[in-house]
C-alpha cells in the first residue's frame, strides 16, 4: 500500500517503527502535489522548507525524542500565518506577505514535529463556498474536475481527497470546513468556538471563526485535534478548559445514543439523493444501537440572513487593517492618504470581499444599526436557544451538510444569494458556537460524495469523533479515493 | 431595501474602496439582492430578546501588567511598503 493511501495514524506508527523516514514520505507527497498540480489545491509549496523539517523530524525520531505527529506531513490552509512562508489568505492584497511569526496552530504542529507540506488554496479571506473567489484561481474537485470542491477550505479539501496530503488544517466561519469536506468525501471537524486558538489565523468574522482539521478518518481527526486544541493566552476568546484525549473515547459504544433529527433540515430545498444517503446513514446508526428523536430548530431558516449581517459587519471592521501601510500590497499611484487607502483596497480585494465589506459597513452605519446589526444579534440568540432546547432531548444532532452535492464551476458565481444558501445547514452551528462535523456517507447517482452532518454539544468534540469513528468501523465511504488518484 | 449608484458610492467611501462607475452599478444590483435576503429577518418579532454578540458571552480576561513580548520592530517593518528611521511612511497629511 502506497503511503498516500494511508492515514496519519498508520503513517505515524510506521515512522515510529522505522519502516519509513519522514524525508521519504514528504518527498512522495511533494511528488504527488507536483503531479496533480492541475487541481490547484496549493498556493505555496516550498520543497526545501518541507524537507528540512522532515530531516529534523527523522533525527528526533532516531534520538527517541518524538511524539505521534513527529515526521507526519500536513498541509495548512493559507489563512494560518507561517514564519518564513508566504501567507496570502487567497488575496492579492497579501500576495507578498511573509508573516514574521507563526500562528499558534502552526506552532503546535511544529512543536509536535509535523512537516508543513505547503499552504492550501482558499476563497479570498475565507469568503466563499466554492473556492472560486481565490485570487489564485479556482480549485477543482478531484471527483469531477468540472465541479467545485466547496469552500472556503477548498484547497485543503481537494488535497486530502486526492491524497496529496494525509491531512490539512481548515477554518470554518459558516461551514468552510464541513461543506468542502462533504463535497469532496472527506472527514472534517469544526470544534466549538474557543477550542482552537485563533492567534495568527487571519480574521474574517471573529465571533464565528474557528480552526479545525480535515482528514481521511475520524481517528486521524481525533489525533490531530488533540494537538491543535487548547487554551492560548494570545487569543482573548480562547477557552480555558482541559483538552480530553479524543483518541481514548473513539471506541465507546453507541448503544442508547439519542440522535436528534431537526425537521427543518429535511424539508424543502434538500436534494432527494442527498436525503436518501443521509437516511441510509441513520439506518446504519440504528444498527449500532442508536435511536432517533424528532426535534425542531424553528429559527434555523433565518440563520443565513442573520449571518449575512453579522459576518460582513465583523469583516468590514477586521479587514480595515489592510490599508497599504504596515504590510501587504500598496497601490503604485495615489494623490493623498485617503486615495492611497481607496486605491490599495480597490486593487487588492476581489469583488466578493468588497461586497461583504460594503454590506458590513452599511449594516453598521448610522441609522441602520438597530434594524440590521442589533436585530441579527437578537436572532442569533434565538437560533442558539433553539439548539439548547433541542439538546434536552438528544445527545447529537444529525442531518445533511449541504442541500446538494458539488455544483459546476461557474454555476453560481453570478448570484451571490444562491451561493450563500449552500451553507443553510452549517451556518446555524457557527452562530451558536457548537462543534460540527462532516463525515463521508455515500455518493449521488453521478458519483459525487455526500456528507453526513453531526452536531454536538458545547465542548463535546469527543462525542462527535466517537460517533463518526463508530460509523467508519462499519462503512467504507471514507476509504473511497477519486478515480485517477488511487 | 434597494440601493442606487449613489448609495453604493457613499458606502464604498465609508469602507475606503475606490469604485469605477460600472462597478458601483454592478454592486448596486448584487448588494440590493443581499439586502433582500437579509430583510427576511423582519418576519420574526425579536422584541425583548437579549442580543448575542458572542457564543461564550464571556468577559475579557485580565492579565498581570508585565512585559512579555520582545521588541520585534525591525522584523515587522521589514515587510512594510515604506519605512524610515523606524517609522511607517504614508503620504503627507499636514501641510
Amino acid at each position: 500500500m502506497s503511503y498516500h493511501q494511508k492515514t496519519i495514524t498508520k503513517i505515524s506508527a510506521d515512522l515510529q517503527a522505522g519502516k519509513v523516514s519522514s524525508v521519504e514520505l514528504t518527498q512522495s507527497f511533494l511528488d504527488r502535489i507536483e503531479k496533480f498540480k492541475e487541481l490547484n489545491a496549493f498556493i505555496t509549496v516550498d520543497p526545501d522548507f518541507a524537507l528540512d523539517q522532515a530531516k529534523a523530524a527523522d533525527a528526533n525520531i532516531k534520538k527517541g525524542k518524538s511524539s505521534a505527529l513527529t515526521g507526519c506531513p500536513v498541509a495548512h490552509k493559507d489563512i494560518f500565518c507561517t514564519d518564513g512562508l508566504l501567507t496570502t489568505c487567497g488575496s492579492k492584497i497579501l500576495s507578498n506577505f511573509v508573516a514574521p511569526y507563526d500562528a499558534t496552530v502552526i506552532k503546535k504542529f511544529k512543536t509536535a514535529g509535523s512537516v508543513t507540506l505547503g499552504k492550501t488554496n482558499m476563497d479570498e479571506f475565507a469568503m466563499g463556498s466554492s473556492n472560486e473567489t481565490s485570487y489564485y484561481g479556482v480549485v477543482k474537485n478531484p471527483w469531477d474536475q468540472d465541479k467545485v470542491p466547496g469552500g472556503s477550505s477548498g484547497g485543503s479539501a481537494a488535497a486530502v481527497a486526492a491524497r496529496l496530503a494525509p491531512a490539512a488544517t481548515g477554518t470554518d466561519t459558516g461551514g468552510s470546513i464541513r461543506q468542502p469536506a462533504a463535497l469532496t468525501g472527506i472527514t472534517g471537524i469544526k470544534p466549538s468556538y474557543g477550542r482552537v486558538s485563533r492567534y495568527g489565523m487571519i480574521a474574517f468574522a471573529s465571533s464565528l471563526d474557528q480552526g479545525g482539521i480535515m482528514t481521511q478518518t475520524a481517528d486521524d481527526a481525533a489525533l490531530l485535534l488533540r494537538e491543535m486544541a487548547g487554551f492560548d493566552e494570545r487569543d482573548s476568546t480562547s477557552v480555558d478548559q482541559a483538552v480530553p484525549d479524543y483518541v481514548a473515547t473513539l471506541n465507546d459504544n453507541l448503544k442508547g445514543l439519542k440522535i436528534g433529527l431537526p425537521e427543518e433540515y429535511f424539508g424543502e430545498g434538500l436534494d432527494n439523493e442527498v436525503a436518501s444517503v443521509v437516511e441510509a446513514a441513520l439506518a446504519e446508526y440504528k444498527k449500532l444501537g442508536a435511536e432517533t428523536v424528532p426535534i425542531s430548530l424553528p429559527n434555523s431558516n433565518l440563520a443565513v440572513p442573520c449571518y449575512y449581517v453579522l459576518a460582513p459587519a465583523e469583516a468590514s471592521s477586521n479587514l480595515s487593517r489592510f490599508d497599504g501601510v504596515r504590510y501587504g500590497l500598496r497601490a503604485k499611484e495615489y494623490t493623498n492618504l485617503d486615495d492611497m487607502y481607496e486605491k490599495t483596497r480597490a486593487e487588492g480585494f476581489g469583488a466578493e470581499v468588497k461586497r461583504r465589506i460594503m454590506i458590513g459597513a452599511y449594516a453598521l452605519s448610522a441609522g441602520y444599526y438597530d434594524a440590521y446589526y442589533l436585530k441579527a444579534q437578537q436572532l442569533r440568540r434565538m437560533i442558539a436557544d433553539d439548539f439548547t432546547e433541542a439538546f434536552k432531548k438528544c445527545d447529537v444532532i444529525m442531518g445533511p451538510v449541504t442541500p446538494t452535492t458539488a455544483f459546476k464551476i461557474g454555476d453560481k458565481t453570478d448570484d451571490p444569494v444562491a451561493m450563500y444558501l449552500n451553507d443553510i445547514y452549517t451556518i446555524p452551528v457557527n452562530l451558536a458556537g457548537l462543534p460540527g462535523m462532516s463525515i463521508p456517507a455515500g455518493f449521488d447517482k453521478v458519483g459525487m460524495p455526500v456528507g453526513l452532518h453531526v452536531i454536538g454539544q458545547y465542548f463535546n468534540e469527543a462525542k462527535l469523533l466517537n460517533v463518526a469513528h463508530q460509523y467508519q468501523q462499519v462503512t467504507d465511504w471514507h476509504q473511497q479515493i477519486p478515480p485517477g488518484f488511487e | 431595501m434597494s440601493l442606487n449608484n449613489d448609495d453604493v458610492k457613499k458606502i464604498a467611501h465609508l469602507a475606503r474602496l475606490a469604485l469605477t462607475e460600472q462597478e458601483s452599478k454592478d454592486f448596486a444590483g448584487s448588494l440590493s439582492r443581499i439586502l433582500g435576503l437579509i430583510e427576511q429577518m423582519n418576519a420574526v418579532d425579536t422584541a425583548g430578546i437579549e442580543p448575542m454578540a458572542h457564543p461564550s458571552d464571556a468577559a475579557l480576561r485580565l492579565r498581570e501588567d508585565v512585559v512579555k513580548e520582545k521588541d520585534q520592530r525591525d522584523a515587522f517593518q521589514e515587510i512594510a511598503p515604506a519605512t524610515e528611521a523606524g517609522l511607517y511612511l504614508v503620504p503627507r497629511v499636514l501641510e
